[in-house]
């Protein structure tokens, strides 16, 4: 079937790159292979029938997260190759403690079965004559409203905070002085030009000629002025 | 027909140990520890799609959804904090942060 050839080379294609992404020895590298895993997982949705979580996989981690971590990796000035130190030395407690989970999971692959009163416990079964985004649109906006509400909740929090962890201020901003800009007058910026009969406007300058205005541009430059 | 959830579950189980892994393999990057975190992420969310595309439910895309969400802020804060960490310090090893050490 073409489906299971196309599922198992998106997964290898995942498994791959999500492998690059943790033994990378540049972080930049990381974060593309990441981009790869995401764009290969959101295949694997695609394939499921979740279309529109493999789009928004794509918008949201792709559009967003990973360029999100590719400005952190670019922007700070990190010594990566100090960071490397002891990897040899932590790669096998890393493997055995991977290899005690995965045979955990394995067990647990081998040995689950629905159980039989599963298809009755369904919270909101998927309808036959609607596209997925329509069907997960009339989910969210009814049952799922106040968690959905609550996620943009958390979102906000999280850019306020964001936002707040990171700004700084540095005195070099030229920033708005309210009084300064309600006080400003057209006779103190502006000239009026008397034009002569018959020559152009353009010829006499214009109209209006805006002053020169020395005295306030080192006013915009004082620290401290808020 | 479509693709079985056992080879979903297998994936999945891959990724997340791939995740686990590269979250011991890095133990002084937190950089690719947080994409480590994301992976283990996303391992999560194709079991919750897996099980909701092969039950008929729902629920498990709208909770994948709200786990993309908490993923996204989680990776935003994480990343601001490391930002202003690196001010303050000049360094984002993970051995080094111990100031809050009683």
């Amino acid at each position: 079937m073409i489906i299971h050839a196309f599922f198992w080379l998106f997964s290898a294609i995942l498994l791959g790159s999500a492998t690059m992404v943790v033994t990378s020895r540049n972080p930049v590298h990381s974060v593309l292979f990441l981009i790869v895993a995401f764009i290969n997982a959101s295949a694997l949705f695609v394939i499921s029938g979740a279309e529109f979580l493999a789009m928004i996989l794509v918008v949201v981690y792709v559009g967003a997260v990973a360029v999100l971590f590719l400005f952190v990796v670019m922007m700070l000035d990190v010594d990566f190759v100090a960071l490397r130190e002891g990897f040899q030395r932590y790669a096998p407690v890393g493997g055995i403690v991977g290899v005690i989970l995965f045979l955990e999971l394995a067990g647990v692959l081998i040995g689950w079965q629905f159980a039989p009163d599963a298809p009755a416990l369904r919270l909101a079964q998927t309808p036959t004559n609607i596209t997925n985004t329509g069907a997960i649109g009339d989910v969210i906006y009814t049952h799922y409203i106040l968690l959905f509400q609550m996620a943009g909740l958390i979102l906000l929090v999280a850019m306020v905070g964001a936002i707040v962890l990171t700004h700084r201020q540095t005195g070099k901003a030229r920033r708005q002085n309210i009084a300064r800009q309600q006080q400003r007058q057209v006779a103190d910026t502006l000239e009026v030009l008397k034009l002569r009969t018959g020559a152009g406007v353009i010829e006499t300058g214009g109209i209006y000629r805006p002053k020169p205005e020395p005295a306030l541009l080192p006013a915009h430059h004082e620290e401290g002025e808020h | 027909m479509a693709v079985s959830l056992g080879s979903y579950l297998t994936v999945s189980a891959i990724l997340l140990v791939l995740g686990v892994f590269g979250i011991f393999l890095n133990r002084k990057n937190i950089i690719v520890i947080m994409m480590s975190i994301e992976l283990i992420l996303l391992a999560v969310n194709i079991n919750l799609v897996a099980f909701s595309a092969a039950l008929g439910d729902l629920a498990g895309q709208v909770f994948a959804m709200f786990v993309l969400t908490v993923a996204a802020a989680e990776s935003a804060i994480g990343l601001a904090i490391i930002v202003v960490y690196f001010r303050n310090r000049g360094s984002i090893e993970v051995e080094d942060v111990t100031l809050m050490k009683g």
